[in-house]
């Protein structure tokens, strides 16, 4: 009695698993098996060394000034009370939609020899050249370095704070009763108690560190993404490139297995109520001024600071910057984000629902594996992605050449085809986690009980699950969105010839140092970040 | 024609063995009660009849109707079964009215109206169709899960321990409602508990399940008072056991002295067994000369549970405390312990 259709159905998922692998499986392949006379080996020999030690440098760098960023933000906010903490809580998440390459623009431009900054200081001093004074320089890795915590620290700060918030108040409370200052009761209790969401953290801004490539290649820091954007767009070598990103992946395979081994003996700790407002230490005097100007002065660098300069930019070069190009690519960059997110929840529904009406290590193990794309970088997906595509394009013309017919050209990887792949090997992750998250929520026995009232499978997800996830659904779409709407290095080596999204558009006035036109395109990508963001933010305060 | 037939029914997954070789049947119009600790197999054995559970080899059928069987598995939505949940598993983006409905989707809507109407108000919940699932209390949100399944007309309802969530005053009207629904419906039910006293409120049979096997099924009473094994007499109540030895066939010795049985002992003469003695068989005097002392006392209202010292071993006892002037025992009194005339019940060692 039981259907024979459903085995096509079951098939989907795996397929769509298989897919949405494919860059990565052609990744690891193309670094064992295929030859790329000796290329590889020559980088090997003279800089790849090089490219490597900066890439984990910069990755250490990064996370240990998101750490100083994130974590006193986050035991202000969770377990203090001071003015402005409600605020705070909120604004602090904020940062996550600048783009870094666009904060790095602002104070490249505010902090050169010309720029405003020393300008002022000379003319204040009195000094007459470079020679006479000593300025820090922003474009080195060290700028590099604080540029990207900025923008990447709230992912720390957000896991941080749920950890303190989750952690019963009593804990802290016992703590200061056997004698400890709030400050050595945070360090010996509150800390240790949340490793794994530092862990977690530190992971997120690393991986986020390995994949950017707009800041570095700014601020001409060599790493392994720049290296593997060079390869491909200079020296024009798919395997070369290929296996660069192996490297890369080897790479991304030590962070996640130091990200597991760092919690191998995190327990689970049983939330017993969270802090409440009686438990919160109430800063006074210098602690409290203390704690607003750490906060505030943070948001203003990562925030206030930036857009302020853009908007002064913007207005002052408006007319110039408001023209055709400009509304083309908005227009190309939110059809693309809306196509993109739309697939993603179409991937999203697929997979997870294959785990619901089929629980087992199978249906696990294909969730797993399709939101494996999400760690990869951009640039390292994007040559993922052309290797197949390209090789199946070939294939096809020659097919069609054999039939006597004219060849094709690149249908796949020369067309949108390949950049819609690329973002949905990327982001179809953020979809499944999050659909996934609210349909655990839903109790399985609603499941039974639709189906004992002789509702089938597809039925009970029909009546029961999609309109109990609907919210779920949403920001899982205005997540993707974001996400598509802000990504860089993969349109910068995917997209079809004189196509431009928002965020191709605003690099190429950055690496032109035309921060003048940059400003307004960047703006409307901030601002069509944020606003989801904070619709997506305010649901989710609602659900809990 | 019985309401429900399970025979020689099997279940493992992993390697272990949860259901084994396990035989059921339901009489029309009968409440059965699946029994036992957790990890027995019951869930399991109803989630079988559901149709949630795949991995299956014997035979289920209802009304003569084959569900499962080695060439045949019907789908849950197929197999006309009320399901009542422990978290009873109403939709919460549904009002009480469109939950109930939810099975009669092919009705017009005045037969819907009246269906609905119908169910509701033999739960008494009929002015509540507008509410939804969060505005209700546990007692009254699992009488709508009970209106849902019955008003898909279902020939059989399993019930996943439905009480256990509600509050103990709650629980036993609920119990004693539900069970005079169903009995007034002629439904016949399968129902899984944990609690005992939840089985002796509900069911007219009870199935006691160990390691996924009935292992002894028939009424409350019969199971209290003749356990077939040591493990359904500790689990239906308390219990004391003493050594005894057959002396004839209308005697055993013991250390309460000779005791006459009312029916004719099977095993030899010299026999060693193990007879069984609920505390209500052991009558408790205060006695200054009796070799048997108090250990402990717990006041328990209607009654005192005593625990006594004798021969070696001790009893648990109760007695009555109809009045104040009762005997109040205390640690360290002095006793005399006697065992009462009943139907005597022994095990083998």
């Amino acid at each position: 009695m039981i259907s024979k259709s459903f085995n096509l159905y079951k098939l989907l998922p795996w397929v769509v698993t298989c897919i949405l692998l494919s860059p990565i499986i052609a990744i690891v392949l193309s670094a064992f098996v295929i030859d790329d006379s000796g290329s590889f080996q020559h980088l090997l020999d003279t800089v790849l060394l090089t490219y490597i030690s900066n890439t984990l440098l910069l990755i250490l760098c990064v996370v240990l000034f998101s750490i100083c960023f994130a974590m006193p933000c986050a035991w202000f906010v969770a377990c203090c009370e001071f003015p402005t903490r409600r605020t705070l809580q909120w604004v602090l998440m904020l940062p996550l939609a600048m783009p870094p390459y666009i904060i790095a623009i602002v104070y490249t431009d505010l902090l050169d020899f010309s720029g405003p900054v020393q300008r002022t200081l000379r003319q204040l001093f009195g000094w007459q050249s470079a020679n006479d004074y000593y300025f820090p320089d922003i474009r080195t890795l060290l700028g590099a370095s604080v540029i990207l915590a900025l923008a990447l620290f709230p992912y720390l700060y957000l896991l941080l704070r749920g950890a303190f918030l989750a952690q019963s108040g009593g804990l802290f409370q016992a703590a200061r009763s056997l004698g400890l200052s709030p400050l050595r009761a945070f360090w010996r209790v509150s800390i240790p108690l949340s490793r794994s969401a530092m862990a977690v953290g530190i992971s997120l801004i690393a991986m986020e560190t390995l994949g950017d490539f707009a800041t570095v290649n700014y601020f001409a820091v060599s790493t392994l993404t720049t290296a593997i954007y060079d390869t491909w767009l200079e020296l024009g070598s798919l395997t070369t490139a290929a296996k660069i990103s192996s490297v890369m992946l080897l790479v991304l395979v030590i962070l996640i297995s130091l990200e597991n081994y760092s919690r191998r003996k995190q327990k689970v700790y049983q939330r017993n109520g969270s802090v409440s407002t009686d438990i919160r230490f109430v800063l006074t005097g210098w602690k409290k001024w203390g704690a607003l100007t750490f906060t505030w002065l943070l948001i203003s660098l990562s925030l206030f600071i930036p857009i302020a300069v853009l908007l002064y930019y913007a207005v002052h070069y408006f007319a110039e910057s408001l023209n055709d190009d400009l509304i083309n690519y908005t227009i190309n960059s939110l059809w693309l984000a809306f196509l993109v997110a739309i697939l993603a929840l179409a991937v999203a529904l697929v997979v997870n629902f294959y785990q619901r009406l089929n629980p087992g290590l199978g249906a696990k193990s294909a969730v797993r594996l399709s939101s494996l794309g999400y760690a990869v970088p951009g640039t390292v997906v994007a040559i993922g992605v052309l290797i197949p595509l390209t090789n199946i394009d070939l294939w096809l013309n020659d097919l069609f050449i054999s039939w006597g017919l004219s060849s094709l050209g690149l249908v796949l990887s020369g067309s949108l085809f390949i950049l819609v792949l690329g973002y949905l090997v990327r982001f179809s992750a953020i979809a499944v986690g999050s659909v996934d998250s609210s349909l655990v929520q839903v109790s399985p026995s609603l499941d039974l009980a639709s189906r004992t009232l002789g509702h089938g499978p597809a039925k009970t997800i029909w009546r029961v699950n999609l309109p109990l996830i609907k919210k779920g659904l949403l920001t899982a779409f205005i997540l993707v969105f974001i996400e598509a709407m802000k990504e860089l290095p993969a349109a910068l080596l995917l997209r079809p010839f004189n196509f431009e999204t928002l965020a191709t558009y605003v690099y190429q006035f950055v690496s032109d140092e035309m921060i003048e036109y940059a400003a307004l395109p960047a703006l409307m990508i901030i601002v069509l970040g944020l606003i989801p963001f904070i619709v997506v933010n305010n649901m989710l305060e609602k659900r809990s | 024609m019985s309401a429900l037939d399970i025979q020689n029914l099997s279940c493992s997954y992993q390697k272990t063995t949860v259901l084994e070789a396990l035989n059921l049947t339901l009489n029309d119009n009968e409440i059965v009660c699946l029994l036992g600790e957790s990890g027995c197999g019951k869930t399991t054995l109803l989630r079988a009849v559901a149709g949630l559970q795949t991995e299956l080899s014997g035979k289920i059928t209802i009304q003569q109707k084959t569900l499962n069987d080695h060439k045949t598995f019907m789908p849950p939505e197929l197999r006309k079964i009320g399901l009542i949940f422990q978290d009873y598993a109403l939709f919460p983006h549904l009002n009480v009215f469109d939950n109930v409905a939810f099975s009669l989707a092919k009705m017009s809507k005045t037969e819907k109206q009246q269906r609905v109407q119908e169910v509701l108000t033999l739960v008494q919940l009929a002015d509540m169709a507008e509410r939804f699932p969060h505005q209700l209390s546990g007692g009254q949100q699992q009488r709508i899960a009970i209106a849902r399944a019955l008003a898909y007309q279902p020939d059989l309802m399993l019930l996943d321990e439905p009480f256990s969530n509600l509050d103990q005053h709650v629980r036993f009207q609920l119990i004693h409602e539900i069970r005079q629904l169903f009995k007034q419906r002629k439904m016949s039910a399968l129902f899984v508990t944990h609690s005992k006293e939840e089985g002796f409120a509900f069911a007219d049979r009870i199935a006691l399940m160990q390691a996924g096997k009935i292992v002894q099924i028939d009424t409350a009473q019969k199971l209290y008072r003749q356990p077939n094994t040591v493990y359904v007499a500790n689990f239906m109540g308390q219990a004391n056991y003493i050594n005894v030895e057959v002396v004839d066939k209308y005697s055993y010795q013991t250390c309460f002295g000779l005791l006459g049985s009312n029916s004719v002992i099977e095993q030899q003469a010299g026999q060693q067994l193990r007879l069984l003695l609920r505390p209500e068989h052991i009558a408790i005097t205060p006695d200054l000369n009796g070799e048997a002392v108090v250990k402990q006392v717990d006041f328990q209202g209607a009654l005192q549970q005593i625990t006594v010292d004798f021969s070696g071993q001790e009893f648990i006892v109760r007695h009555s405390n109809h009045s104040s002037e009762c005997l109040q025992f205390n640690i360290g009194d002095k006793v005399v312990l006697s065992v009462l005339n009943h139907d005597f019940v022994t095990f083998e060692h």
